[in-house]
Formats: C-alpha cells, sequence, structure tokens
C-alpha cells in the first residue's frame, strides 16, 4: 500500500482549519435510523478508527433534505423509476417486474455490489445487471451509464436495501479487483497530484477551498447533488473527482471504476445504504 | 411539454373538520432559467413553470407566480385549512402551456 | 438543471464585478424596478415579515428559504444579486391556514435575500437576510 506524505503544494490546496463530522443522528421519516458511523473495516485498521457517512459532513440545510422521503428531491426519481419498472419495452415484451415479481424482492442486494458475476467472469455493476436485463431479456436499447433512466432505477433498487449494512464481498474472484481498486485510491492523479486518500483519508473534515471533505464513502450513491439537481452516479462523481485533480479521467463503466467502486465499498462496510442520499 | 414531469404532493387522508393541514409539493421540472449558454454559445431559451395554485373545494389556498430563480425541481410546502371534505387540487402551469394537475381527497374523521 | 456560478456570472458579469452586498449600476435598478411592480411604488416599512433562510448556503442552486407575514394577502421574494431580482410571489387565498411558505431558490452569489410582503391593509414590509454563497467546491 502506498501512503505518500501531503506535499507542501497540497496544503495550499487544504487551507481552513479542519472541521470534523458533526455529531447529528439521521433517522428518515422518524421511523428509520441509519448507521452513520461504525468501527472502520478490518482492511482499514492502520488507517482509520471510525468510518462515516458524507451526510455527516453536510449543513444542517442539506442534511434537512434527506431525513423525511418527501423533501427528498432524488424521490420523485424514484418514484419515476417505479413506473419504469412495471413499463413493457423491448421486442420481448417484458417489464422489469414481469421477471423480478415486486421491486422488494430487491432487497438486500445493493449491501452486496458491485459483486463478480461468475456467469460473465467479471465484477458487475448495478448498471451491468440493469443493462443486461434491458438487452438480453427484453431485447430493448441498453440505457446510458449516467442516464436519468439508469440512476432512477439504480436508485429504486438500491432503496429496497435502505438501513441495511454494505457488505461487499472482496475475497475469491473478487479479490483481485479489490486490489486493483486499492492501487488506483493510493494513487496520485493529475497535476495536482492528489489521490483519493489525500482528500478522504488524511484530509477529511478539513476545508478543500469552500468544500467540507468527508470519507468519500459511497452508501448513499445514487446521490442527489445539489449542485446538478438530478441523481449521480458513482463512476460520475469519481469522474469527477479525477477531473478535478487535472488529469485524464476513466470511463463510466470502465473496469477501472468498477474495480474502484469495489474498493471504495468495502470501506463502508458497515454503514447503511441511504440511497438516495441527498448531498450539495 | 417537458419531458418527465413527474408530480408529488403530501397530503393528510384523513382530518377533523376545520383543522389546519401541512401540504408538500415537489414536481420534477429543470427550470431551465433562460440565463444559461449552450456549448455553441447559444442562450439556451428559458422553460420554468411560472405558476403554481392550490385549491380545496375550488377556494384557493395558495398561489404562487414563479421566477427562473426558484430551483429545478420546485418544491413549496404551506398549511391549509380544511372545512370539510372534499378535494385539494394542484396544478402546475409550464411556460410551454403544458398544464400539469393532481388531485388528492380528504376524508372528515 | 445545473445554474453554476460562473455561468450566472458571465450573464451579469459587469454588474457583478463589483463585490459586495449593496447591488449596484444594473442590479440595483433591476432591484429597484421589481420592487416597484410588486408595491406599486408605496412605502416599505422594515419588519413585519419573517424570512429564515441558511447564513450560509452550501450550494447556491438549492437553498431552502421559508417566509411568514401573519395577516398578509402576498408575499414577495426577491434576489438582489441574481441576474433577475424576482424569485417568487406568493399569495395567500381564503383556505390558507397561515400566511407563510417554504421552497428552494437559486442564488448566484452571497447576497441579500429580501422578502416583502403586502398587508391586508395595502401597506408594505420588508426585511433582508444575507446569505454566503459556498463557492469553490469540488464541481460536478
Amino acid at each position: 500500500m502506498k501512503k505518500t506524505m501531503i506535499t507542501a503544494a497540497t496544503f495550499v490546496l487544504l487551507g481552513g482549519a479542519a472541521v470534523a463530522q458533526d455529531g447529528s443522528n439521521l433517522v428518515i421519516n422518524d421511523e428509520l435510523p441509519m448507521v452513520t458511523e461504525a468501527a472502520a473495516p478490518a482492511h482499514l485498521s492502520e488507517v482509520l478508527d471510525t468510518i462515516y457517512s458524507g451526510w455527516r459532513f453536510r449543513t444542517p440545510e442539506t442534511q434537512a433534505l434527506q431525513i423525511d422521503d418527501f423533501d427528498n428531491p432524488g424521490m420523485i426519481f424514484v418514484d419515476a423509476a417505479l413506473d419504469a419498472y412495471g413499463t413493457v419495452e423491448g421486442a420481448a415484451g417484458e417489464s422489469c417486474q414481469s421477471c423480478h415479481g415486486e421491486v422488494g424482492t430487491f432487497e438486500g442486494l445493493r449491501t452486496k455490489m458491485p459483486k463478480f458475476n461468475a456467469e460473465a467472469g467479471t465484477l458487475w455493476s448495478m448498471e451491468d445487471y440493469v443493462n443486461n436485463c434491458r438487452t438480453e431479456r427484453m431485447q430493448a436499447d441498453a440505457w446510458q451509464w449516467s442516464g436519468a433512466d439508469m440512476q432512477g432505477m439504480v436508485a429504486l433498487i438500491a432503496h429496497q436495501s435502505r438501513g441495511m449494512l454494505m457488505d461487499v464481498d472482496i475475497t475469491g474472484p473478487a479479490q483481485s479487483w479489490w486490489e486493483l481498486g486499492r492501487e488506483m485510491y493510493y494513487t496520485r492523479y493529475g497535476q495536482l497530484e492528489l489521490s483519493c486518500a489525500n482528500c478522504h483519508e488524511q484530509n477529511y473534515g478539513s476545508m478543500i477551498r469552500a468544500d467540507h471533505l468527508s470519507q468519500g464513502q459511497t452508501n448513499g450513491f445514487p446521490t442527489y447533488r445539489l449542485k446538478q439537481a438530478r441523481l449521480i452516479s458513482q463512476h460520475n462523481r469519481f469522474r469527477g473527482c479525477i477531473r478535478d485533480t487535472r488529469a485524464e479521467t476513466f470511463a463510466e463503466g470502465s473496469d477501472a471504476f468498477r474495480a474502484l467502486e469495489l474498493y471504495v465499498a468495502s470501506r463502508g462496510s458497515g454503514l447503511s445504504v441511504e440511497s438516495p442520499a441527498v448531498r450539495q | 411539454m417537458a419531458k418527465g414531469v413527474k408530480p408529488r404532493v403530501k397530503v393528510p387522508k384523513t382530518v377533523a373538520a376545520g383543522d389546519v393541514i401541512t401540504i408538500k409539493t415537489l414536481i420534477s421540472h429543470p427550470m431551465e432559467s433562460g440565463q444559461r449558454k449552450d456549448k455553441e454559445g447559444n442562450v439556451i431559451p428559458r422553460s420554468i413553470i411560472n405558476r403554481f395554485t392550490c385549491d380545496f373545494n375550488g377556494t384557493n389556498v395558495l398561489d404562487v407566480k414563479l421566477d427562473p430563480a426558484v430551483s429545478t425541481n420546485p418544491y413549496f410546502q404551506f398549511e391549509a385549512r380544511v372545512p370539510e371534505a372534499g378535494e385539494v387540487r394542484f396544478t402546475w402551469y409550464d411556460d410551454d402551456g403544458s398544464v400539469y394537475e393532481t388531485r388528492k381527497s380528504i376524508a372528515i374523521a | 438543471m445545473e445554474l453554476t456560478r460562473r455561468q450566472w456570472m458571465m450573464l451579469g458579469a459587469g454588474a457583478v464585478a463589483a463585490a459586495g452586498l449593496a447591488p449596484t449600476g444594473v442590479l440595483a435598478k433591476r432591484m429597484d424596478e421589481a420592487l416597484s411592480s410588486f408595491t406599486g411604488g408605496a412605502a416599505v416599512a422594515d419588519g413585519g415579515v419573517e424570512l429564515s433562510a441558511p447564513e450560509i448556503a452550501e450550494n447556491g442552486n438549492t437553498v431552502p428559504i421559508s417566509v411568514s407575514a401573519p395577516g398578509a394577502v402576498a408575499i414577495a421574494v426577491f434576489a438582489e444579486g441574481n441576474p433577475e431580482a424576482e424569485v417568487a410571489t406568493f399569495k395567500f387565498g381564503e383556505l390558507a391556514a397561515s400566511q407563510a411558505a417554504s421552497t428552494r431558490i437559486r442564488l448566484a452569489k452571497t447576497q441579500n435575500v429580501v422578502a416583502v410582503a403586502q398587508m391586508a391593509d395595502g401597506s408594505f414590509a420588508r426585511t433582508a437576510r444575507v446569505v454566503k454563497v459556498t463557492i469553490g467546491g469540488c464541481g460536478g
């Protein structure tokens, strides 16, 4: 594992005093408590004691948008996806529902994503499963990885696991993917020479210019981001982060981002699925 | 009609006559402000919801004029007095002439 | 829709260049015009209307605000530093249980948000709050 010291140049960017995560508890709709703080998983024992949901780093006004499902703008897209779920599309005359039944049958799936697909012989994200159903079973067109249709459907499926704890498998055939993702996490990218770890492991709680750095956890994705005012995919956020280091970035849906998705998910094992979360 | 516009409203199903209720509404809409330019530098034309109304049994509760500074996916929260059983009607008016409407019934306990 | 601060700024560029809260030049004129079109030029007293807004908005695209003015027939909200000052105007009907409402608004930069209430007797009341808009965060 590469662990590099922050350079003087990086400190210029990471100005401002550290403001730790806050102590608020997240209970959604007054009835669904979420685990936003947990002991770090064993593989992080040398670098972190405690992991925190990104919700804990946001302002009270942003936090409030996730406390009540009606106030959560991400839920309109979950609602729209539920309509799409029951709609027949494609030459095979199938809908999601005609094979899978009620959407509640997906309970728990999000906690295991991404996962190694033995049949395909590779690591699959939820988007891969959705598109495989669309093209193979429904004979419909594939959706764009970060398109509104896709992220609405991914959010709907993830939402069935809301409150359950993230628990991805990083052993067996997934292990080499996990190791690749870990390598990426500690690799400095771009003209600014920043790794994921520089911001989200070594400086979470600090301000990077006007942004309050979180641990970069992915348990709330797809996330309604106020900046884009729509549901954002994990790979889109990875792309944005790497682009902000002034690097050539990887493509959404690339093997590199699948690997990173698995590794980052494993750093959040023990946090509740929050999808769709609301962030700045 | 803007693509994929979907309203959500939150209204209690049952109240006591004369009760004050809190109503929340959210509608998916880009609220294109008319201030942005596309990649070629052309102004993207304004396309917003410019008016929202809430009525109960034909009597007005709230009538809002929206300007482009209202956020994407417009949200409103307000209070209504419910004198009798009936129907709440919500109407959103789009710049392009589309009208989106949704209704909710309220029973008296 | 994504409205970055940069995009807002480019549009109001000349006018917004002079930083600070009191709008100047074109923006001040737009604010005055927007206000008079609501009040018809009548005098506006301070107080009598409540406006709640975050001191610091994490993203200017979605800033939650609430207004309240017991006895008002209407409340108009303005953003002094936006390219257009008008934000929203709430008219309260016979079945409004309170003259209060909440919504989410766009603010192009740190500025005054102003709420002006038209009372039942035809008088006007105003209040203003500074909202600091966070810039320089990690982009989309």
